[in-house]
């Protein structure tokens, strides 16, 4: 109590904001700096507005696209193959890191042959799985799959493998298997490290998308942005981009929460 | 062995163990013998190296003897077993689970009911005087705290013998004081056999009923009994040449 009333005096009486307005500013100032001047540098004139359009032109195109529909159905095929992939990715990333991160022999035989995938660029195989798997949807999901899967993958197997060795010994003086020691230790211990895998893959997927759909695509948000350009349609074109940020931010944001929910203990 | 209704007595039989280092295998306990009574509480202290906390350990079932045999109460053991729980230097609790459910943990690892292992968690809670912090996240508990916690743990499976590991080696003095006099109460209220490797000869003296002294250079070790009623008084003349005399073993002055 009165250690609180000797901090916040002093800070009153010099003026400055409540807290609660000063913490929103200091976190998203800079954003907002940087949304005025974009507005004002097309608005004044100081950058052509063919090439930048100032904000309120994007977000015009941007609501015109939506009204219209033109780019719902942009905006759904590219959630359907990100979403796919990503699925894939998770579904296949977390049991097989789990089980690498657990059982050496596993991981030694797999280790090579992954770590031989992962440096290979998945875009310069694109045109591998195009040739496998044709010019469809597959290929492109595929291709996202392929470069999701291992940020997931080796955050998990980096999770499960940092385990405190202590902690698996005293679940194992009071009697727990091997199972035991697996769901109640190692699984929840390796949580913190998968969600960072996830989020990282969730960039990728959306990386991946928007690059498969420029290249091999005639609808989705990555096409949109390509095309747009191509017809010279500036502010569509950062319609797209902005669609894209956007949900990149929106994919983040769900999986944070995911993980506050998940991990309270290790936050504060 | 005692003709005592009290489970928990422990015999050491002939136990070695060795290590190897650099290539030269290291003997840090050759064919140790030791009768410890139901309810007895030992202390055993030592110079690193000398083999403490490997006896510990292997008392756990942590680790296996080379040769030789641990009983209790008449029986060979080998492994981990219900009857014994072990207290570390570091309190081992889980992060992700609350004081409660980490001081419930070892019941519910046996298979007992979460609702019946929490409902005795809950009355070892109140014996280490942490009611209050029950549903809290083992990263807001101070060091001492944490360590309460870890102790309840290992009582709320009720074992007959509880080996300690240097329980209150990383604790401040001040804390450290205070958890010898509540270990002192618990092993009291409780009826354990309690097993304490320290580097804390005082410790040993305020706690155990007899010091076990090992050496690192090979010389056999040696059982210091501890005739000092209790609760016992820190600075008693008594006590005070109980321990000068100790730490004269350890070259100390």
């Amino acid at each position: 109590m009165t250690l609180q009333n000797l901090d916040t005096a002093p800070r009153r009486a010099r003026g400055l904001p409540a807290p609660p307005v000063r913490a929103f500013l200091s976190r998203y100032g800079l954003v907002i700096a940087f949304l005025a001047l974009w507005q004002l540098s097309g608005t004044r004139g100081w950058v052509s507005p063919a090439v930048l359009p100032p904000l309120d032109a994007i977000l015009g195109a941007l609501w015109t696209g939506i009204a219209s529909g033109a780019l719902v159905d942009d905006i759904a095929i590219s959630l359907q193959r990100a979403g796919l992939a990503f699925g894939a990715a998770v579904a296949l990333g977390i049991p097989l890191g789990l089980l690498m991160g657990q059982l050496r022999p596993v991981e030694r035989a797999l280790d090579p042959i992954l770590q031989l995938f992962r440096q290979t660029s998945a875009l310069a195989l694109y045109p591998v799985f195009i040739l496998l798997l044709g010019l469809g949807e597959t290929s492109k999901v595929f291709v996202i799959f392929w470069a999701t899967l291992f940020p997931t993958l080796l955050a998990t197997i980096g999770g499960v493998k940092q385990v405190d060795r202590k902690l698996v010994e005293m679940a194992e003086s009071y009697g727990a298997g091997r199972v035991q020691v697996f769901r109640r230790v190692v699984l929840p211990a390796a949580v913190p490290a998968i969600f960072v895998g996830l989020r990282l893959s969730a960039t990728t997927a959306l990386l991946l998308l928007i690059a498969a759909e420029m290249i091999g695509a005639n609808k989705g948000i990555g096409f949109q942005v390509m095309n747009a350009q191509y017809n010279f349609q500036i502010p569509l074109m950062f319609a797209a981009i902005l669609l894209m940020a956007g949900l990149g931010l929106a994919a983040n944001a769900v999986l944070v929460l995911l993980q506050r929910r998940l991990c309270r203990w290790s936050l504060d | 062995m005692t003709p005592d209704t009290l489970k928990g007595a422990v015999s050491l039989r002939h136990l070695s163990k060795s290590f190897t280092l650099n290539g030269q295998p290291l003997a840090v306990l050759r064919s140790l013998s030791l009768d410890i009574r139901a309810g007895e509480s030992l202390a055993i202290v030592g110079p690193s190296g000398c083999g403490k906390t490997t006896l510990l350990r292997l008392l756990a079932g942590l680790e296996s003897p080379d040769s030789g045999q641990v009983v209790i109460d008449g029986r060979p053991v080998a492994g981990v077993g219900t009857e014994r729980a072990v207290i570390y230097q570091e309190p081992r609790l889980l992060p992700w689970l609350t004081v409660l459910d980490n001081v419930a943990f070892g019941l519910e690892v046996r298979g007992v009911a979460r609702s019946v292992a929490q409902d005795r968690a809950r009355r070892y809670i109140r014996l280490v005087g942490l009611s209050d912090f029950e549903n809290a996240w083992p990263r807001q508990l101070s060091g001492g705290m944490a360590q309460r916690v870890g102790i309840a743990r290992a009582l709320t499976v009720q074992p007959e013998i509880l080996l300690l590991d240097e329980p209150l080696g990383a604790l401040d003095a001040m804390t450290k004081l205070t958890m010898q006099e509540e270990l002192a109460r618990i092993w009291r209220e409780e009826n354990v056999t309690m097993i304490l490797v320290t580097h804390d000869l005082e410790e040993a003296i305020f706690l155990a009923d007899r010091v076990l002294v090992l050496s690192a250079d090979g010389t056999p070790p040696s059982l210091i009994p501890v005739d000092l009623p209790r609760p016992r008084d820190r600075n008693g003349a008594e006590f005070v040449r109980m321990r000068r005399m100790l730490m004269g073993r350890f070259g100390l002055h």
